[in-house]
């Protein structure tokens, strides 16, 4: 046994399938979590102001949002396990109110604890190997990745090694603590990028060369917010020993030459745009050339040593169908909408990845109750080796689990609210808090998910509909991605009123496109029948197998806006 | 200076708990109808004296003054919609904040 088996096997209920703290990991966060107790401390005893205390919270995951302050925690590349579910949902009982939103950046988030209490809470989060450094402040955020990492057959390499690598090259990094602004990595290592690596301010494609050697398309200066880009590639090939190096250098140039004269300005992606991709891969070739790599060498024993924790699991062997799925399906038609629509294919033989819906029918997208965590944590360890994931659109997946165990597993999952079959369909809206939270936002966002969820609860119609990504953001800083929806919605303020700009076109994936305004802003009422009209138009005017975005690309974005001004003409209340 | 066009009130939030609270006639109250009004500009200045009196204190962050109407009552209500949100909770979740009773003195 290896001293990495050694050290996992010691632990109850380890899954070999997640990175483990080995003593510098855990001492590392311990200190920290020490140094903000002693921080608050001092805040509150009016030793530092709050000009001096903020950045110490932020750079801890702590907010101060409309109604209370907010702890962002981070779950990086979205993967974990039952135990630090179980740690989530006794956090949320203990310290907040009893429930957790799981973002669109594979963060969780609490909306209720008190500053006095925010040291315990993160002190109970290490002792499960979590924690929320730099899920705020202008630093290199959690490393998010594909949530179907080391389970999708379309992959070439499981992304989590890599974000492990990167977030420890990251983490508390001296001279990209004070970047010019905030600073966001994805890692796919699949055919289909379900990570959105293109509108990232540095996203990373695992790839193979001609020679079936490995590494890194390397792209730059994606960002959604005030100003989206896509992201541009700055490298079409770098081999893994020469990743932390060309991140360095893409790193050193934006430290350099990002502005940080107008924070609007300062993102990377503003840089990429206003020099251009050729100025910006020439500066971070002639800094890679320049630099001593000696420091960023690549050790080929360490990212082995990451590696193995994300070995897979002990599958069993199984034939590739299961007899007892069929039988279910057959006899359960709701349980056979949840494998059509939650459950995609696995890359062994017998098992299947299961999306768990966080989007109910009229509820809050993202948010899950304590008692729905443990469910969850439950269900892991009973069905999945104890492994769960956290998708950027604010689902939870189930990784692991046998096609045989499917229907015990969708009867756990209803009695508890929590087999919703809409992955992926109109209702599995992505939603930022908006303003029933969020100090930034300027409308509120979930209550128009809500309304859209319930025009559309009709679940047929919503699998008639087929796959479509609808994201809300309450205001232009776009955490709820609607710049990359296929049908996005924007909440501002006009004239004192909350007021809902309608995009078309958006684009996530490898085709990544930046959604187009549909015309003047509408009312929230107005929204459902928008979208509802909207989607009337592509039903009648799709082609077979087409969905939204490729009927909207086919048809062009001027008929959908036609159609709109004529349901208006008519009279329709839009 | 900003034109007066409407009553004010001070809003903040408290230290410890981050909990949106309004500055009354005796200290800070965490129910916007015991807010003090300012009905002119000096009034308004002086409220926001206080404030910052109270953040060199350690007593609240975020301050700042929110337009109201004063209701038959003489109580004040907010304006903005988002002031209006930060006296209740999220609209999304009756059962918490204010609008529940939670935080009430």
């Amino acid at each position: 046994m290896t001293a990495v088996d050694l050290r996992v096997a010691q632990r109850p209920n380890a899954p070999m399938t997640t990175y483990r703290y080995d003593e510098y990991d855990a001492a590392f966060v311990s200190e920290r979590v020490a140094e903000f107790r002693e921080q608050v401390n001092r805040r509150l005893s009016g030793a530092l102001t709050e000009e001096e205390f903020r950045p110490f919270r932020l750079m801890n995951g702590l907010y101060l949002q409309l109604h209370a302050y907010m702890l962002r925690v981070a779950i990086p590349y979205g993967t974990l396990t039952a135990r630090q579910m179980r740690r989530l949902a006794d956090i949320a009982d203990k310290w907040d109110k009893g429930y957790g939103h799981f973002t669109t950046r594979q963060n969780l988030q609490y909306n209720w604890p008190k500053l006095v209490d925010t040291p315990d809470i993160l002190e109970s989060l290490a002792d499960v190997e979590m924690h929320a450094i730099q899920t705020s402040g202008n630093c290199i955020r959690n490393v998010t990745a594909d949530h179907f990492a080391g389970v999708a057959p379309d992959e070439i390499e499981d992304p989590r090694p890599t974000a492990e690598f990167l977030r420890q090259w990251s983490s508390l990094h001296s001279e990209f603590s004070f970047l010019p602004r905030k600073f966001k990595i994805a890692v796919t290592g699949a055919a289909h990028d379900r990570a959105a690596i293109l509108v990232h301010d540095i996203g990373l494609r695992i790839v193979k060369n001609d020679t079936g050697e490995i590494g890194y398309q390397v792209v730059v200066g994606g960002g959604l917010g005030r100003s989206p880009f896509i992201g541009k590639v700055v490298g079409d090939f770098v081999p893994r020993e020469d990743l932390l190096a060309f991140l360095e250098a893409i790193l050193r140039v934006y430290n350099r030459f990002g502005r940080r004269d107008n924070k609007y300005k300062a993102r990377v992606k503003i840089l990429v745009h206003e020099k251009g991709i050729d100025e910006i891969r020439a500066a971070v070739e002639a800094e890679f050339a320049a630099m001593d790599r000696s420091a960023f060498a690549h050790d080929p024993e360490e990212f082995e040593r990451i590696a193995a924790f994300f070995a897979p699991p002990p599958y069993e062997s199984l034939p590739a169908t299961s007899a007892l799925l069929r039988a279910a399906k057959l006899e359960t038609p709701a349980f056979a909408n949840f494998v059509d629509v939650n459950v995609g294919a696995h890359k062994i033989p017998g098992y299947a990845i299961v999306t768990v819906s966080l989007k109910p029918i009229g509820g809050v997208p993202g948010d899950a109750t304590s008692a729905q965590m443990r469910v969850l944590a439950d269900a892991s360890e009973r069905f999945g080796f104890g492994e769960l994931r956290v998708s950027h659109e604010q689902n939870i997946i189930l990784p692991h689990v046998k096609q045989d165990d499917l229907f015990a597993l969708w009867s756990m999952l209803d009695a508890a609210g929590l087999a919703t079959a809409n992955a992926g369909l109109v209702s599995d809206i992505i939603s930022c808090p908006g303003l029933d939270y969020c100090s930034l936002a300027t409308a509120r966002s979930i209550p128009i998910a809500q309304a859209i969820s319930k025009r559309f609860s009709d679940m047929s119609r919503q699998r008639r509909i087929g796959k479509l990504g609808v994201k809300i953001s309450g205001c232009i800083n776009a955490c709820g991605h609607h710049h990359v929806g296929a049908i996005g919605i924007l909440g501002l303020e006009k004239k004192g009123q909350e007021s809902y700009q309608i995009t078309l076109g958006g684009d996530p994936t490898f085709s990544a496109s930046i959604g187009e305004i549909l015309g003047p802003g509408v009312t929230a009422e107005q929204v459902p029948d928008v979208v509802e009209h909207l989607v009337d138009y592509y039903l009648a005017e799709r082609e077979e197998g087409e969905a939204f975005i490729d009927t909207w690309r086919r048809i062009g974005h001027a008929r959908f806006k036609d159609v709109l001004r004529r349901e208006g003409e008519d009279g329709a209340d839009i | 200076m900003p034109v007066f066009k409407h009553p004010q009130i001070l809003i903040a939030s408290n230290l410890t708990d981050g909990e949106v609270v309004f500055l009354g006639s005796s200290g800070w109250e965490r129910d916007h109808r015991r807010a003090r009004v300012a009905r002119k500009a000096e009034e308004a200045t002086a409220l926001e004296a206080l404030g910052k009196r109270d953040i060199s204190a350690n007593r609240v962050v975020d301050v700042y003054l929110a337009d109201v109407e004063i209701g038959s009552d003489g109580a004040p209500t907010p304006l903005h919609y988002r002031e209006k949100m930060r006296v209740k909770g999220p609209s999304v979740r009756l059962d918490l904040g204010k609008q529940a009773g939670e935080g009430a003195l």
